[in-house]
Formats: structure tokens, sequence, C-alpha cells
């Protein structure tokens, strides 16, 4: 066990410190479920990848610094505590990218990577539909092959930033006849594509995170395909496994917040005094995030150990998801009757955040299917 | 940054586990436990012998002169096996509090040698705990007496102290009210040096107790789900209905993000850091709730087995339900973090980034 930094990672948290106190904008961006907002978000990112922080664990040569993960984490920690942007497109750098980095093939990686990393693309994921949703093998939307592309049919859903997003990465039934999860294969789409139509969702908060996207013959070249045709299942699963695991949700973000739940705490002290409990789930915010940090930085030296990550990352699902949940019920507490008033300076960030949380324990794999993975593949316990 | 064990550490833990196993078993504790003394001169003989009892005792007293870090791995096999409290007294607490003297204090030269062979056991009476654990066969017993101006720490043998004994729920337990008089002979630092002794001493007690409560966990959530496999209801594995798998996941849940919390603490007091007491408070509330949810879950999945003294599982939930107020309940240890975090004057060092710093 060490538990210090090299003096390279120092030195890198003091670059990145340095850096962030130097170009992050000084007020807050507009939400990037607004076209200025995104715009916004946009510029933001094509800057970072322009001084190589955009995709730091990435290759050199696809548009990152081959940073390990231990510099991944010191990125993140500096990112959060500058109150850095939301990345606007984190669908394309921590869902599509290593999937591409695994299966794709170097004309791909090639072509994609270093555009995603600047934003000139920007992703949507399409594996959600009407009637596929914790049941995703039960995909209905088509595409079927004609020569040298595929002809897409069908609806996705819940897509989110599809609105504002070029491409789609999501999973269609190349084969007419399968079922399940077979016969599925796992494809890039232009959204701009003929034959698509995005119609936007409007979320809990009144903002349109979201999309219903649909297919009416639409052509996809069959080089868009990643991995095998009828292989989409596999190719799909290993991009929820880093989905749910480490990279969606880095620590940083949970520290943050925590932080920001004991000032507030602090500030309003008085008031809060005549409940206990709230002190208490203070107390639980920020035991929580530290848990969630110390489990990752585990996670990582395993991994450098030449461990794999497999079903635990179900437990980081549920962990982050059920974390940030409580944190922000607590600051919706301690704000008390004011907690609804979304222009209060103290509390739009955490009222927004209240919202979003609610979707923490659905997105990515509902934290039941989650148990039950946890359940069937770390205990081995029979399927039902 | 390479926040896990060596190769080696890991092995040592493997050794120790599968010792346990063979040596340990529940049936061979419960017939130790029905004894009056509770406890067996032929196992910690063993024990010593796998150098358990030699791990936390410096090189210089013969000992293996290893920390609170190797300690935080062997603590979960304590629990897992629900060893009882006498060992880690003498073989960690002891030798921390004994290390603590001067260099060539008479005591040290006494008394470490016959920890790290196996021939002695110490008792601890530390200010935060009302009653003394495995007192009755304590060869010796280091107690705390608080002063005005701090905590002396007196050495004091078996035979100046009388003795009532409190039954506990959990049959592994041996509690005793102590009754003894401070004295010149007995003391051995005054208030201003003893101070710091207990306070550390305190810090390494909640990581053991942590430690072995996320063991206790671990074998809970072992025991359910071997029964939740084999146990059929309705032509099927119980294991097999959703109810008991979330039941379950939870528990890995919880285990899954107490143990690096255990684990940051044992390094924390390894390098004497000053937050050293926040992490082990931490450690010691994450994983004592961890062992209270297995205990809970574990019980639940079991049925009417699970109620009855026949099934193992007893043993383990008794174990994890004592040792939640032992050493610091959980009020005392959330006032500990309240206190630095929240009624601090400043700010802490708290948020991204802070965590390693
Ligand atoms: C904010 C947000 C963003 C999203 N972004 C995207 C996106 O970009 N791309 C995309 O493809 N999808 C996206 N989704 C969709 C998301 O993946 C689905 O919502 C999720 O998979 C659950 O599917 P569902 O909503 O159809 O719920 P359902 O599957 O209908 O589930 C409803 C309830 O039933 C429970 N349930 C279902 N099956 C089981 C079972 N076997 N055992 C126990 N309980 C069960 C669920 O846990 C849940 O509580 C997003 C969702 C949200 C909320």
């Amino acid at each position: 066990m060490d538990l210090t930094y090299t003096p390279e990672q120092q030195a890198f948290r003091a670059e990145v410190r340095a850096w962030l106190a130097a170009h992050a904008p000084r007020t807050p961006l507009q939400s990037y479920d607004t076209r200025e907002g995104f715009e916004q978000h946009r510029a933001w990112e094509a800057e970072l990848a322009e001084h190589g922080y955009s995709a730091i664990t990435w290759p050199k040569e696809l548009g990152g610094r081959g940073a390990g993960l231990i510099d991944w984490l010191v990125f993140e920690e500096e990112y959060w505590a500058a109150d850095a942007p939301l990345r606007v497109n984190q669908n394309g750098l921590l869902l599509l990218a290593p999937t591409l980095m695994e299966f794709g093939t170097a004309e791909q990686k090639a072509r994609f990577l270093p555009r995603t990393a600047r934003c000139d693309d920007m992703w949507a994921q399409g594996w959600s539909e009407p009637n596929a949703g914790s049941d995703m093998a039960s995909i209905t939307s088509r595409a079927i092959r004609d020569g040298d592309h595929y002809v897409l049919n069908g609806q996705k859903t819940w897509s989110t930033r599809a609105l504002f997003a070029n491409w789609m990465f999501g999973l269609f039934r190349s084969d007419p006849e399968s079922s399940r999860h077979h016969g599925l294969s796992y494809l890039l789409v232009p959204l701009d594509a003929e034959g698509i139509t995005v119609r936007p969702i409007k979320a809990l908060n009144g903002k349109f995170a979201f999309a219903e996207v649909f297919f009416k013959d639409v052509h996809v070249s069959v080089e868009n395909r990643v991995g095998e045709e009828g292989q989409g299942w596999h190719v799909a699963m290993a991009t929820a496994g880093f989905e749910r695991g480490l990279l969606l949700r880095s620590p940083a973000r949970y520290q943050r917040t925590a932080k920001r739940l004991v000032e507030l705490y602090r500030r309003h002290r008085g008031e809060a005094a005549h409940d206990g409990t709230l002190r208490d789930a203070v107390l639980r915010a920020w035991m929580g995030a530290e848990a969630y940090t110390l489990s990752s930085y585990h996670t990582v030296a395993r991994l450098q150990h030449g461990a794999k990550i497999g079903a635990e990352s179900s437990t980081n699902k549920i962990f982050w998801s059920e974390l940030d949940l409580d944190m922000h019920e607590t600051a919706m507490h301690l704000l008390g009757a004011r907690a609804e008033l979304i222009d209060d300076p103290e509390v739009h960030e955490w009222l927004e955040g209240f919202l979003f949380a609610q979707a923490g324990p659905i997105y990515a794999g509902s934290n039941e299917i989650q148990r039950n993975i946890i359940a069937e593949r770390m205990l081995g316990l029979p399927k039902n | 940054m390479d926040f896990t064990f060596t190769e080696d550490q890991i092995a040592f833990r493997d050794a120790v586990s599968r010792f346990f196993m063979t040596e340990a078993a529940p049936e061979q504790l419960r017939e130790v436990w029905e004894t009056g003394a509770g406890r067996s001169a032929a196992l910690r003989k063993k024990i010593a012998e796998q150098g358990l009892t030699a791990l936390s005792v410096p090189e210089a007293e013969g000992g293996l002169g290893m920390g609170d870090i190797d300690w935080a791995l062997m603590t979960q096999e304590l629990g897992y096996y629900a060893i009882p409290d006498s060992l880690a007294d003498t073989a960690y607490l002891a030798p921390g509090l004994l290390a603590g003297l001067p260099a060539g204090h008479a005591l040290r030269a006494q008394w470490l040698p016959r920890v790290v062979d196996g021939s002695c056991r110490i008792a601890i009476g530390h200010p935060v705990n009302p009653w003394v654990a495995d007192a009755h066969l304590a060869d010796l017993l280091l107690m705390a007496h608080p002063v005005a101006d701090g905590c002396e720490l007196h050495a004091v043998p078996r035979a100046k102290v009388e003795l009532t004994v409190l039954p506990s729920i959990d049959a592994s337990r041996r509690l005793f009210e102590v009754r003894w008089h401070p004295d010149t002979e007995t003391r051995v630092l005054d208030g201003v040096a003893g101070a710091p002794q207990w306070a550390a001493t305190l810090d390494r007690a909640a990581l053991n107790v942590g430690g072995q409560a996320i063991g206790l966990a671990q074998r809970m959530l072992d025991l359910a789900t071997d029964y939740a496999a084999q146990r059929k209801q309705f032509g099927k594995p119980i294991g097999s209905f959703q109810a008991i798998k979330h039941h379950l996941a939870d528990v890995v849940t919880e285990i899954e993000f107490a143990r690096p919390v255990l684990y940051r603490a044992a390094a924390a007091l390894a390098a004497g850091e000053p937050d050293a007491s926040v992490r082990a408070s931490h450690a010691k509330l994450a994983c004592a709730a961890a062992a209270w949810t297995a205990a809970r879950k574990a019980i639940q999945v079991h049925g009417a087995m699970g109620y009855t003294w026949e099934v193992d599982l007893q043993m383990f939930m008794k174990r994890a339900w004592v040792l939640d107020a032992a050493w610091g309940d959980r009020a005392f240890h959330r006032a500990r973090l309240g206190a630095a975090l929240l009624d601090a004057e400043t700010l802490p060092s708290i948020g991204p980034g802070t965590t390693f710093a």
C-alpha cells in the first residue's frame, strides 16, 4: 500500500489546477439542454481538447495523452474542485470510446475518436425503445443488410441530448428471424441521415433533455458497424459495464456535492439545530462520498495489478445513485420552505441536482436490475 | 499510489484464514464457549504458532513488527471466524500501548516476548468502555485512569483487581466490572504522557472492531447465500426469488463500500495522520452498519432456521450486535465526526482531491 502520488502525478495535478484556474468559465454556462447552452458547452469541450484535457486516458494519436487511471482520478478531482462545466459529450467520451477502443477497427477509431474528443461529433445513445427498457434484449428496431449498407426502421427513445447530437450509437436487430440477444448489431448512425426524425421529450426539469428517434428506411453503411454482425449484444454489454462502472461517475463529483452540503449545513447551523437527523444526514453524505472515492482508488489499484472489473460495477451504480439522492434530499430538507424557489441562488443548483438525482436509480440499468446482476453474477444465485 | 495489499500480505491473510477454518470451526468454538472460562489455552498456543500474536510486536522484542495495515486484513479473519475479544486485545492493542513506552522500559521486555509466544493474555480497560473484556484470564491488565491533566496508564496484575462477571448475550463474550486502586506502583505513565497513548489505543480499537464487523458481515452473507442456494420452496431454490436476491445484493454493496474505508483508516493510523481519529470513526461506523445490515438480511433469508440456537448464524449475528457499541457506540463516533467536520471553527480540508492529501 502506497498512498502517495508520484512527483509526475503531483505535477500533473498542479498543471491541471493552474490551467483550469486560467481557463474554466468564470460564470456558469447555461444548461446544455438548451441550444445556446449546448453551443457554450461544445466550445468549452473544444478548448479542453485543444489543450489535451478532453480525454486524457486515450492514446495521443487519438486525441488523448495516454494517461493512467490515477491521473484520470486526479484530473477529475481538479475538474470538479474547479466547478468546471458538466461534460456534454459524456456518451461519446465515456461510453462509445471505450467500446471503439476494444471492438472498433483502426479506421473507425481514427475516424471518430479525435472528432469526439473535440466534440466535433456529439453522440447520443440508442438502446432503449418504447417496449425495450430494462428488457433491452426485446429490441425490435431493425437494420436489414442490403449490400454495403443496412436499412434501418423502428424507434429509439429516452435518447439523452439526441436533439443536439449529430451521431448515435445504438443496437438494431440485423437478423429479423432472431430473438432476444441474438442477431443484434451495434451501429453508428449519422443523425442527419435521410429518414430520421428526432422528437424532443421534456424531462422533469422542463427541459428537452432527451428525445425519441424515429427511423424510416434509413441507409447506414456497413463500415459503421462495430464488431461482427449479430454480435451487437456482446459489444453493447461491454459499454454497459463501462457506464455503470468507474468511468461515468467519478468520485470527485460526489465529493464536491458532499462538501457543498457541509458548507450549506455550516451556513444554516442555527436553523438545522432543531433537527438532529439533518446533522446525521450531512455526516453520512461526507462518509458516503469518501467511501465511493476510496472504493474507486481501490478498484483502480486492483486494475493496475491486472484484475478485471466484473459485476462489481453494479455495486458502484447502486452506490453513487443512492448517495446522490440522499445528499440532495438532505439539501432540500436543510433549505426548508425555500427549497422550491428555483431562482434563489442558494437553491438553484440543489434543486436542479435534486431533480436529476431522481433519474440516477433508473438510467444506466435500473438499480433493481443491478441487484439482480449482483446476486446472480457475484453470489452465483440461480436465475429465476 | 497503490491502494491495495501486497501479495505477501494477502498470502499471510489466506494462511490465517485456512488455519481458523480448521482449528476454530463453529462447533469447536461452541464447545469452548460453554466452558466457564470460555477460552482455550491450546487454541491460543496454535494461534501463536501461526505468527498472529507476533504480528504487531516490534522486531526488537521478537515480533514481526508489522503494523495497522497488516492488522486491518487480519482483523477481518477474526470476525469471519468469530474469534473472541482477548486475541486482538493481547495481540494488537496491548503491543501498541507497550510499544509506546520508552525503549528499554522494563514492561516491554517483561511482556512483549510473552505476547509473541502466546503465553500471556492482556486485558485493556479504556474509559470509553464501561467494562473490561476477558479480565478473568488476564495475566496483566492495562488500565486507564483519567486525571485532571490527561489519562494515566497503569499496569495492574490480575491479583490486584476484583472482578464481577456480566453475562452477555454473545456467548463468546466475557465481560467484567473491574475494581482496582491506582497507586504509584501500578502507574506506568502520568496523565500527560498517557493521554495520547490511550487516544491511539481507541483509534486502533475502532479499526480492529470495524475489521471484525466486516469479517462478520462477509460470513453472514456467505452463510445466507449458501442457504439461499440450497433451501427450496415452491419447487425452486429460494435464492431464485428476487426479494431474496435483493436482500443479499444490498449486503454485498454495503460491504464493498465499507472495506476501503477500513483500509484508509489503517493507513492513517500507521502514518500517524492528523485526522486518523476521523478515519477510524468513519471505518467503525461504516463497518458496524454493514454488519448489522448483514445480520438483519441473513436472518430473514434463513426464515425460522435463523431464529434458532442450532444454526451457526446466531454466533455471528450476536458478535456483530455487541461489537457495534464496543469501543465507542455510534453516537460517540458520530460526535467525533461532527466535531471535526461540522463544528470546527474553520471548514476542514474536504472535497475532491483531499482523500489522500
Ligand atoms: C435521465 C435518463 C436518461 C436516459 N438516457 C438514455 C439514453 O441516452 N439512451 C437510452 O437508450 N436510454 C436512456 N434512458 C433510458 C433508460 O436506459 C431506461 O429508462 C432504463 O433502462 C429503464 O427502462 P424503462 O424506463 O423502460 O423502465 P422499465 O424497464 O419499464 O422499468 C420500470 C420499473 O420496473 C423495474 N423492473 C423492470 N424489470 C425488472 C426486473 N427484471 N426485475 C425487477 N425490477 C424490474 C425497473 O427497475 C423499474 O423500477 C434514460 C433514462 C433516463 C431516466
